[in-house]
């Protein structure tokens, strides 16, 4: 018997981000206006909505990145991951990082080998042992589907990679210090078709194990690899629940508009 | 390269296959009713239609459901039109094996038995056999069978007029009464839309193989 995906319930069962009346602001500008949005553990949630509507500047928020802006603030409101609120004083963002990886729109694999890609962050986290390092080298490898692909090759430049050869990578390089949710963020807008759909399979296979969150302009996609779909529009949280609703029946005008093309 | 989602195709495929098995089945059953009174199978052929029409709904929903996510194009389009037409196929022939049973229920009520003419022996088989091979001919793909269909079609049209012929006849000689000869009409009728429904299958089926219009 094949596998079809169930029915997913109308809203997520066990979350582990919860959203509450969040809103963020660059400066005076308010770039996030009163979220509150629960993601489900072990689900692909997708962030759509046009250019500059907030999407990305949210899925920063998850793992704190804006922090590395100058002037950015949080006028109210809080962002809880497994019950923890990321943005009280006491909580280590570095550690936060290593619980909420990241993959960006375009690779950025080290200048360093394959092999060392990968285990550049369990170095960082003291781990020397080679059997130790070789052992997550290759679980990780395979569980971003680039194992076969690149075993006979792991000490050459991950810089020799093809595209999306090296966005798996990145992807690798996330799962290698075990995180519990894996920001994405636009990460097959630079791949052709065959590597997109590569990377697509990858994420579906991934979510029986870690939480995804992916920013895309890419409405298909968003269709076909989320379980939830997120609609935002200026700032503002317009439509969210689960994906085939969004996409076949969604019940504010402005999301109806914007997934069958007829926005602006 | 095989996405995850494919599954879904295959799923929406067995359950076109398992609607056609299913208006297969009531369609004999109807057809069996008439051709042997037995006022049993009638009432369960009545009790089969509702199954079917939820089989129809639920293979509608999964169609919109895969053209709304997963942006299909070429066969896999070809196969979601043709998903929709066939079961619309097969519920109207749940529909006329309804219509079949009940007619044949009024009659036998009537008349307590179903003099020869009515049972439409040789027409019954064929309709059966029709929509059997047109269904065979969509899970094996066969371009050949699904032509053959298409012709044979033309006997079961052929046998539903000389039905008409001879019930018209058998007014003169007033052995039926205007009622039954009326519904014997009707039922010679859905046996022939049976006939139309595997044609328009197995018209489907080489839409699906060779992208031609129909």
């Amino acid at each position: 018997m094949n596998e079809v995906t169930p029915p997913i319930s109308p809203t997520p069962e066990k979350p582990i981000i919860e959203i509450r009346n969040f809103n963020f602001a660059y400066g005076s500008t308010q770039a996030l206006f009163d979220i509150s949005m629960d993601i489900g553990e072990k689900e692909v949630t997708a962030l759509i909505g046009p250019s500059g509507c907030g999407k990305s500047t949210f899925l920063r928020c998850f793992n704190r990145m804006n922090d590395l802006i100058d002037n950015t603030r949080i006028p109210s409101g809080e962002i809880k991951i497994s019950g923890v609120d990321i943005y009280n004083r006491d909580v280590d963002v570095i550690e936060l990082r290593k619980h909420v990886g990241m993959v960006f729109q375009k690779s950025n694999p080290f200048p360093k080998s394959i092999y060392d890609n990968i285990a550049y962050g369990l170095r960082i986290q003291g781990i020397k042992r080679k059997s130790q390092l070789d052992s997550v080298v290759e679980e990780c490898l395979r569980g971003a589907a680039l194992w076969d692909e690149v075993k006979d090759r792991l000490s050459e430049s991950a810089l020799g990679m093809s595209g999306g050869q090296q966005q798996r990578l990145c992807i690798a390089r996330a799962l290698a210090v075990k995180p519990e949710i894996i920001l994405m963020d636009e990460p097959c807008s630079a791949l052709d078709p065959v590597a997109t759909a590569k990377v697509e399979e990858l994420i579906h296979g991934l979510k029986k194990d870690y939480t995804i969150v992916i920013v895309t302009h890419n409405m298909q996609q968003a269709a076909r690899l989320s379980d939830r779909t997120a609609f935002f529009y200026l700032g503002k949280l317009i439509e969210y629940g689960p994906t085939e609703q969004i996409f076949m029946n969604p019940e504010n005008p402005k999301t109806e508009a914007y997934v069958s093309g007829r926005f602006g | 390269m095989q996405r995850y989602f494919h599954d879904e195709l295959q799923e929406l495929r067995n359950k076109l296959i398992l609607l056609g098995e299913k208006s297969n089945e009531v369609a004999r059953m109807a057809i069996e009713s008439l051709l042997e009174g037995d006022l049993e199978k009638v009432d369960a052929v009545l009790a089969l239609d509702d199954a079917i029409d939820d089989l129809e709904k639920e293979i509608g929903r999964a169609c919109m459901r895969y053209i709304s996510l997963r942006s299909p194009v070429s066969t896999d389009v070809r196969l979601i039109l043709v998903a929709l037409k066939a079961s619309h196929d097969f519920e109207r022939v749940g529909d006329e094996a309804h219509t079949i049973a009940r007619k044949a229920k009024d009659i036998l009520t009537r008349e307590g038995r179903l003099s020869e003419t009515l049972k439409f022996d040789e027409m019954s088989r064929l309709a059966s056999q029709l929509l059997h091979d047109a269904i065979t001919c969509f899970v094996e793909e066969d371009l050949e069978k699904a032509e053959a269909v298409i012709q044979m079609d033309h006997q079961v049209d052929a046998l539903n007029n000389h039905h008409f012929d001879t019930l018209s006849a058998e007014a003169m000689h007033g052995q039926l009464s205007d009622a039954t000869r009326f519904e014997a009409v009707l039922i010679s009728k859905s046996i022939e839309r049976i006939g139309d429904h595997a044609k328009n299958l197995a018209e489907e089926v080489i839409f699906l193989l060779k992208g031609d219009e129909f």
